[in-house]
């Protein structure tokens, strides 16, 4: 058995109700997990993009890439290599902060990570943060002693660098 | 371009399909449909349950190559399909499956789609997983594209079923329709011709090979490609193994067949299989009743695996050359390579071993003493019936009597529930196949467990005029069942007796049917050829020992030498 690890998919999808719920089905029944899945627009209208992330081995991942491709509704399916894409993450983070101290050193800890304050409350601030997943969970970790109340994140949207791009018809 | 309503345009697009039979059961959400199918010329066949509409349309396109197509109405009629369509799936059959479903949208009611109206079930919701296309038609003026599509999708690549939902008021609908163009599909091109490269290392492994084995399954049969394998396992004197569902695709009275391989499968294909050192696997998806356990399956063999379906290559045996393609252009590209490198075999060890375990095998095979044994009464069945009848089973022990004892000579005249393992598939099934053929005699081979799940449908045989056969070989048993409890659990019965009720004379005449019980293999003989005469249905009832096993039988988990014999 070769190693499990995170393997990035992107899949270009016909842009309609029911697809994201036959694509959700088919790694439910199949026993294959899902680590994280964006899904929004595409430049062309009528497709959409998803990202998904999936763990397991080398077989497993192969699996997925042809049960996709295996349904309708699925155009494109393409694996990303982690060497040669650029992957994002968005994440809302909300810090309990209560005195002035804590405030300012979320504030400068933000500031090193080029994440945001978005909202501030009298008893918390909410930060906004972009970048890969490693670096959000680096971010996350420095909140924790100040007392992480709420984390919302997108999960993981990547595109290949390059010129090259996929053209659906 | 012409203006008519939703349920004008469905029977239209339905008959541009050359639909010539619909099994269904009407139901209030697809009375407009029904208004138009009266007088549409399209034969409509009414079933007395929907799972039986599904598996008679199953039976149909399995015994014709067309696809067989059902319909209900929504809620309950949508949901008693679902049987048949999950097992119209795993078995990679061309079913089309038409569902009503409550209005899109009411003005003045709330009988309308996401308020749980009356009759209302998630048709769409329910079928994704178990068809290859469904789609909610929201507007009648889609109605054309979508029957296209639906066939277009049932009918090529990997076959399976599709849905089409029609909620009540799109059927009545009236607007513009469109029936010309194609359809096109951007996510969905399946790959028909077998690359060069893989094409030239399974040509090099097959002349290299001193003990080849063909493991054929039911993808020959979907592809036609049946004369394509007899001239190619020719050409090299390579044996056939069939799986369950390919069973047909090859002459078993063939010296080279070796009939089928798996947990029922004969002792010379499951023994032959471990010595192979080249696998030819083509059309199956090497389910786990033909592999029995991984580790264990051809040990020696290197594997090539043509599929249409790249998704069966890889998932559960490792190849070591995929061939994604269809299997006739495969095999006939294959046979075209080797015959100008090699001249036609006439022998070698490999085929005296073959012929030394096919006749050691059959002499075992032909012992018995009882006169009402379920083998016997088989292989007597095989020389009353002409080479075109067409035999379906049930699900159990009388499905693998068949399979085991039944020589079948043709392609699509063996017929049976192999991935779902539907009890109740055989007598629907068999009614929609003698819909297909006509002229031919079908046989359903039944228990009496499976018989009572679908017997109502004696009224829908009667009533339709279709007649069959049924032969139930009754043992008051879930005999299946009751042979693994036997067997691995100790003889701890539990939950498998069905006792005695009903007479299944007295049932079958009831419905207007024949029924006979017979007591011995002359008076079976007598009746099975009365039967064939008839204008209506016959069930002959044998009674058998409750203590009967089919053997010889590979347990569950274990490997292909694991047979046990008895």
């Amino acid at each position: 058995m070769s190693k499990e690890q995170n393997h990035i998919i992107s899949a270009i999808v016909e842009h309609k109700p029911g697809v994201l719920y036959m694509v959700s089905n088919m790694f439910r029944r199949r026993g294959f997990n899902i680590e994280s899945i964006s899904v929004g627009p595409t430049e062309q209208s009528d497709l959409a993009r998803m990202t998904i992330t999936v763990k397991g081995d080398e077989r497993t991942v192969e699996q997925v890439v042809k049960q996709l491709n295996k349904l309708i509704d699925v155009i494109k399916v393409s694996r990303l290599h982690p060497a040669s894409i650029v992957t994002r993450e968005l994440a809302l983070i909300k810090v309990r902060a209560l005195d002035t101290k804590v405030r300012s050193d979320v504030i400068n800890y933000a500031d090193i990570f080029r994440a945001r304050v978005v909202d501030v409350s009298s008893e918390s601030l909410m930060v906004e943060i972009t970048g890969t997943s490693d670096k959000i969970d680096a971010f996350l970790d420095l909140m924790k002693p100040f007392g992480v109340k709420e984390v919302a994140r997108t999960g993981i949207t990547a595109l290949s660098r390059g010129v090259k791009s996929v053209k659906i018809e | 371009m012409a203006k008519m309503s939703g349920s004008q345009a469905l029977v239209e697009a339905l008959k541009r399909q050359n639909v010539e039979v619909i099994f269904g059961i009407v139901g209030g959400a697809i009375i407009p449909v029904h208004d138009v199918l009266r007088d549409s010329g399209i034969r409509h066949i009414l079933t007395r349950h929907e799972q039986c509409a599904a598996h008679a349309a199953d039976g149909y396109a399995r015994a014709s190559g067309r696809p067989g197509v059902c319909m209900a109405t929504s809620g309950p009629g949508a949901t008693n399909l679902v049987t048949g369509i999950a097992n119209a799936y795993l078995d990679s059959s061309p079913v089309v499956a038409f569902t009503g479903q409550v209005n899109t949208f009411s003005a003045n009611s709330s009988y309308m789609i996401g308020r749980d109206a009356f009759q209302e079930a998630d048709i769409i919701g329910i079928t994704t997983p178990i068809t290859k296309y469904n789609c909610q038609v929201k507007k009648a003026s889609e109605i054309p594209k979508t029957v296209k599509l639906a066939f277009h999708l049932a009918t090529t690549g990997r076959p399976g079923p599709a849905l089409i939902d029609l909620p009540k008021n799109v059927q009545t609908e009236i607007d513009e329709m469109k029936f010309s163009g194609n359809v096109k599909v951007r996510g969905y091109k399946p790959k028909t011709e077998p690359h060069p490269i893989q094409v030239k290392k399974a040509v090099k492994l097959l002349l290299e090979a001193k003990r080849p084995i063909v493991l054929a399954g039911g993808g020959v049969i979907i592809s036609n490609a049946s004369p394509e394998l007899l001239e190619l396992a020719e050409l090299l004197m390579m044996p056939v193994a069939t799986t369950f569902m390919g069973k047909g695709c090859f002459p078993e009275n063939h010296p080279l067949s070796l009939g089928d391989v798996g947990m029922h499968g004969t002792l010379v294909a499951n023994k032959l299989m471990l010595e192979a050192d080249v696998l030819l696997a083509v059309g199956t998806r090497f389910s786990d009743r033909t592999t029995g356990t991984l580790d264990e399956f051809c040990p020696d063999a290197k594997i090539i695996h043509v599929d249409i379906d790249a998704a069966e290559i890889g998932k559960n045996v490792k190849v070591d050359v995929p061939i994604v393609a269809d299997a006739k252009e495969t095999l006939r590209v294959i046979r075209q390579l080797l015959v100008h490198q090699l001249k036609q075999r006439e022998n070698s060890p490999w085929f005296s071993r073959v012929k030394e375990f096919n006749e050691q095998f059959q002499s075992e095979m032909n012992s018995g003493d009882c006169d009402l044994k379920p083998p016997l009464l088989i292989k007597e069945l095989r020389k009353i019936l002409p080479e075109n009848a067409i035999l379906t089973t049930e699900v159990g022990q009388n499905q693998m009597w068949a399979a085991l004892h039944f020589e079948t000579r043709k392609p699509r005249t063996f017929i049976s529930s192999g991935g779902l393992g539907t009890m109740g598939f055989g007598f629907p099934a068999a009614l929609g196949a003698k819909v297909a053929c006509p002229g031919c005699a079908v046989v359903d081979i039944a228990g009496d467990g499976s018989f009572r799940m679908t017997e109502q449908e004696l009224a829908c045989s009667v009533m339709e005029k279709i007649p069959v056969t049924v032969i139930v070989l009754n043992n008051s048993m879930l005999g299946m069942v009751a042979q693994w409890q036997r067997l691995f659990y100790d003889r701890r019965y539990s939950a498998v007796k069905l006792g005695s009720v009903p007479d299944f004379v007295k049932l079958a005449e009831a419905y207007g049917a024949e029924g006979v019980r017979v007591g011995s293999l002359k008076e079976f003989s007598e009746a099975m050829k009365k039967s064939l005469k008839s204008e209506v249905t016959t069930v002959i009832d044998v009674p058998i020992s409750p203590e009967e096993n089919v053997f010889p039988m590979i347990p569950a988990g274990k490997g292909l030498n694991n047979v046990i014999s008895g």
